[in-house]
């Protein structure tokens, strides 16, 4: 387990590590980084002042270990836009993007999983139906109209929620359902398919022949090993929704690190989008991390390979 | 039925936190929304219109512009005088104090005037300021502005654009610091400023006794930014917010239906315009260096239509390049186009693009008009594609010489005299696209004379060349929609300045 843990590890670093090349470089290739910053009126003698005080005289390569550098220890620089350091901007965004992505994930699981072994066991019901129906929508449905579709509800017809805003545990309940209803569909279908391998195999058939109880045979002996590809595509969800619910933050004015990625990019803010990239894939290779060891610790075959 | 009560009482407990609806009345708290955030709440800092708003709550200038009269009204000044042709004399208010409770002197009016002035500062929109050549103090309430020549619109920018600092404060926090924590004399204090989120404001208590803008009446204002269009009218229906404005046209008639809710719809001075890129290597701005193109693509797009069905209330096709009612923008001599595709068709032929051509049109507001110019456009065979960007985004590409056609709009500060636009577009700064040296010249000219007949001649034959050599194509006044509380007292104004220190509840 060790050995495949620091294997695991290893390969983590290098992905970081390319992102990070990627990113730098990428965002260098779009320009001259000074001219930018000086802004349009400046003088010749401007730039190239800028130029050596922000050290982009230095070579490439010299560039990106010195901002890598600084990376590792969270100093990305100062916003060309916001009067702030970028790691101030960051860390007051990331705590309403984290809350959202969790509890969308959270929510998505509770209604995913039971609703797919549910369609499991009543395989080709009138259960089964509807949980398809419910996942068929989850995906077919484009998320900003869902949105707006609960704020007309919930907002303005029944008065329940605020609208927009992150205030108050309200704020979050629609977000977290617009943006949690995304993410569903694909691990109820997974959890639904795992359970009917899982319960067509043989042990299952031999715990029943034990004589033990159906719960028993459900929960302790199939969801065990049906979730275990569940684990691995949360993670990815989770990933997937730190990074990409910038539309679901729009609608509802949470400013988390998705707007502020999205602000960025149209303001053309360098240090922040190399910061933002560089920090949600680091987010992302870690939930996969997360995930690839705790399906090694759920199956000790996956340790092996 | 356990089930049931379990459920009944789940709803009560979200009911029992959720806010009360259009409780801001009761709070004293008006919360205006915008879309877009400040790059700085300087207001020299920033050429957002959400930050021309609050210049004005929380700062105030030297003079204020009486919108009846057209009269200037003493603000921190009491008197003023013109001691020769660039010298401007002012006689101080003695009682003003900043929100942080210093005084406010001479000192404070030499240090914003030099400040701006300075290289370091960078100044966003330079035309505000850059007809000073400084400030110097005569006593303590005494202090005189230097022109560097004549400049007939000098109390309309001091009334609309040039508001004072405090001195001992911003020498202290530095821009970073005063960005975070904004000082002035204004009839509001700012108590937050949050990066992306807005500002937070309480009326100032001390606010100058017999002041024109008169006391605000409102206890607290916050400015919030709702990106999203929809999401602001939702909040607006639930009491969430006060007051929008810039309603899309078809919205505004929906809300008209909503019982708590008051729609006003009034033109504006800001004015819409396609600049066209003359003088740049990139290839999709190649065609455009052709006087025949621009023409052609000011007769194929149908404003007349795009006034009556898209913008509506109030809004009219412009022709001149400024505000129709800006004194000194001169109509008569100017060259109209007219609606004629056939004629645009010809044109294009002629130029040498008889199947037309493939380009790029740049905006950043108001994406349905930039949509209804490219189906005009596609009709005489120009095929432009959309680069829909923020504004800081889109003018630095404009700047970099890389778009071809770039639709700007522009509310001239507020400030009621042409050179307000055409100093901006025509007078050789980075937005001047055309850099023509007649014009330039000829603007100079208008804009260092005091004598009426002679500023008319002079923007009279710009005004003319711009319109004959089709450098921009001016399209129409903004017609603006605003929504807001039927327990609001508020009244718009064509400046596009709402004035909330004047608003009151019902």
């Amino acid at each position: 387990m060790l050995n495949f843990a620091l294997r695991r590890v290893a390969v983590a670093f290098c992905v970081a590590f390319t992102v990070a090349v990627f990113s730098f470089f990428l965002l260098h290739l779009s320009g001259d980084l000074a001219t930018a910053i000086a802004g349009a009126e400046s003088s010749a003698a401007q730039i190239e002042q800028i130029r050596v005080q922000f050290g982009l005289d230095q070579p490439i390569a010299t560039q990106f270990v010195e901002w890598l550098w600084k990376a590792m220890y969270l100093d990305f620089g100062r916003s060309f836009y916001f009067q702030d350091q970028v790691t101030t901007l960051i860390a007051g965004r990331l705590g309403v993007t984290m809350t959202l992505g969790g509890l969308s994930l959270g929510f998505a699981l509770l209604i995913a999983i039971p609703l797919g072994v549910l369609a499991a066991i009543k395989r080709d019901t009138w259960v089964d139906r509807v949980a398809l129906t419910i996942s068929v929508f989850g995906q077919a449905m484009p998320s900003f109209w869902f949105a707006l579709t609960l704020i007309l509800i919930f907002a303005v017809n029944l008065r329940w929620l605020p609208v927009s805003g992150s205030g108050t545990w309200q704020h979050f309940v629609m977000p977290v359902i617009a943006l949690g209803t995304y993410a569903m569909p694909a691990i109820m279908r997974l959890t639904r398919n795992g359970m009917l391998d899982v319960l067509s195999s043989d042990y299952i058939r031999t715990a029943r022949a034990k004589g033990l109880r159906t719960g028993t045979v459900l929960f302790k002996h199939a969801l065990r090993n049906a979730v275990i590809p569940v684990v691995g595509l949360a993670a990815v969800q989770l990933g997937f929704m730190l990074g990409g619910s910038i539309v679901i933050e729009t609608i509802f004015s949470l400013h988390g690190l998705g707007h502020l990625a999205w602000e960025a990019i149209s303001r053309n803010d360098y240090p922040v989008v190399q910061a933002v990239v560089l920090l949600l894939s680091v987010v992302y290779i870690f939930v996969t991390l997360v995930a690839d060891l705790l399906n090694a610790a759920l199956d000790p075959r996956m340790r092996s390979n | 039925m356990l089930k049931t009560s379990l459920l009944c009482s789940a709803i009560a407990a979200t009911l029992a936190f959720s806010p009360a609806a259009l409780a801001n009345k009761a709070n004293d708290t008006l919360i205006y929304a915008s879309d877009s955030d400040l790059e700085n709440i300087s207001p020299y800092h920033n050429n957002m219109r959400e930050g021309v708003i609050l210049s004005h709550h929380v700062w105030d200038g030297l003079v204020l512009r009486d919108l009846a009269t057209g009269k200037y009204q003493p603000l921190l000044a009491t008197a003023w005088k013109w001691v020769d042709p660039t010298t401007l004399e002012f006689a101080l208010r003695k009682d003003v104090k900043f929100h942080n409770g210093g005084a406010f002197t001479a000192d404070d009016v030499v240090f914003t005037v030099n400040y701006v002035l300075s290289a370091d500062a960078k100044v966003v929109t330079k035309q505000n300021v850059e007809w000073m050549a400084g400030a110097e103090k005569v006593d303590d309430f005494t202090v005189r502005i230097k022109l560097k020549e004549p400049f007939p619109a000098a109390m309309e920018y001091l009334a609309a654009a040039v508001p004072i600092y405090p001195k001992a404060y911003f020498e202290k926090v530095g821009l970073e610091g005063f960005a975070k924590a904004p000082v002035g004399t204004g009839p509001y204090k700012v108590v937050a400023a949050t990066s992306g989120q807005g500002v937070k404001m309480v009326k100032n208590p001390a606010y100058m006794k017999d002041s024109p803008k008169g006391q605000p009446k409102i206890g607290k204002l916050e400015f919030k930014v709702i990106p999203d269009g929809e999401s602001r009218v939702a909040e607006l229906m639930t009491g969430g917010i006060d007051w929008i404005w810039r309603v899309p046209s078809d919205q505004a008639d929906s809300l008209k239906a909503v019982p708590d809710v008051a729609v006003l719809s009034s033109e504006t001075m800001r004015v819409a315009f396609i600049i066209f890129e003359l003088h740049s290597d990139v290839p999709a701005t190649k065609p455009f260096q052709d006087e025949r193109v621009r023409k052609a693509v000011s007769m194929a797009i149908d404003r007349k239509a795009m006034v009556d069905n898209l913008v509506r209330g109030g809004s009219r096709v412009m022709d001149a390049a400024c505000f129709i009612d800006q004194t000194m923008c001169v109509q008569d001599t100017v060259a109209k186009y007219s609606y004629d595709p056939a004629k645009a068709k010809a044109l294009l032929k002629e130029a040498g693009y008889p199947n037309g051509f493939e380009t790029e049109i740049y905006a950043y507001r108001e994406r349905d008009y930039a949509e209804a110019m490219i189906g005009y456009l596609q009709a005489v065979g120009i095929k432009a594609k959309l680069n829909f960007l923020k504004y800081p985004a889109m003018r630095n590409e404009m700047y970099a010489g890389k778009s071809p056609m770039t639709m700007n709009t522009w509310g001239s500060y507020s400030v009621n005299d042409a050179s307000a636009f055409t100093g901006n577009y025509f007078k050789g700064s980075p937005d001047d696209r055309s850099k023509d040296p007649d014009v330039i010249a000829w603007l100079k000219e208008a804009d260092s004379t005091v004598d009426d007949a002679k500023r008319a001649e002079f923007y009279g034959k710009a005004l003319k060349r711009i319109s004959e050599k089709a450098y921009v194509l001016p399209l129409f006044s903004y017609s603006a929609n605003y929504a807001f509380t039927k327990d609001l007292n508020f009244t718009a104004q064509p400046d596009e300045l709402p004035r909330f220190y004047a608003a009151s509840w019902k």
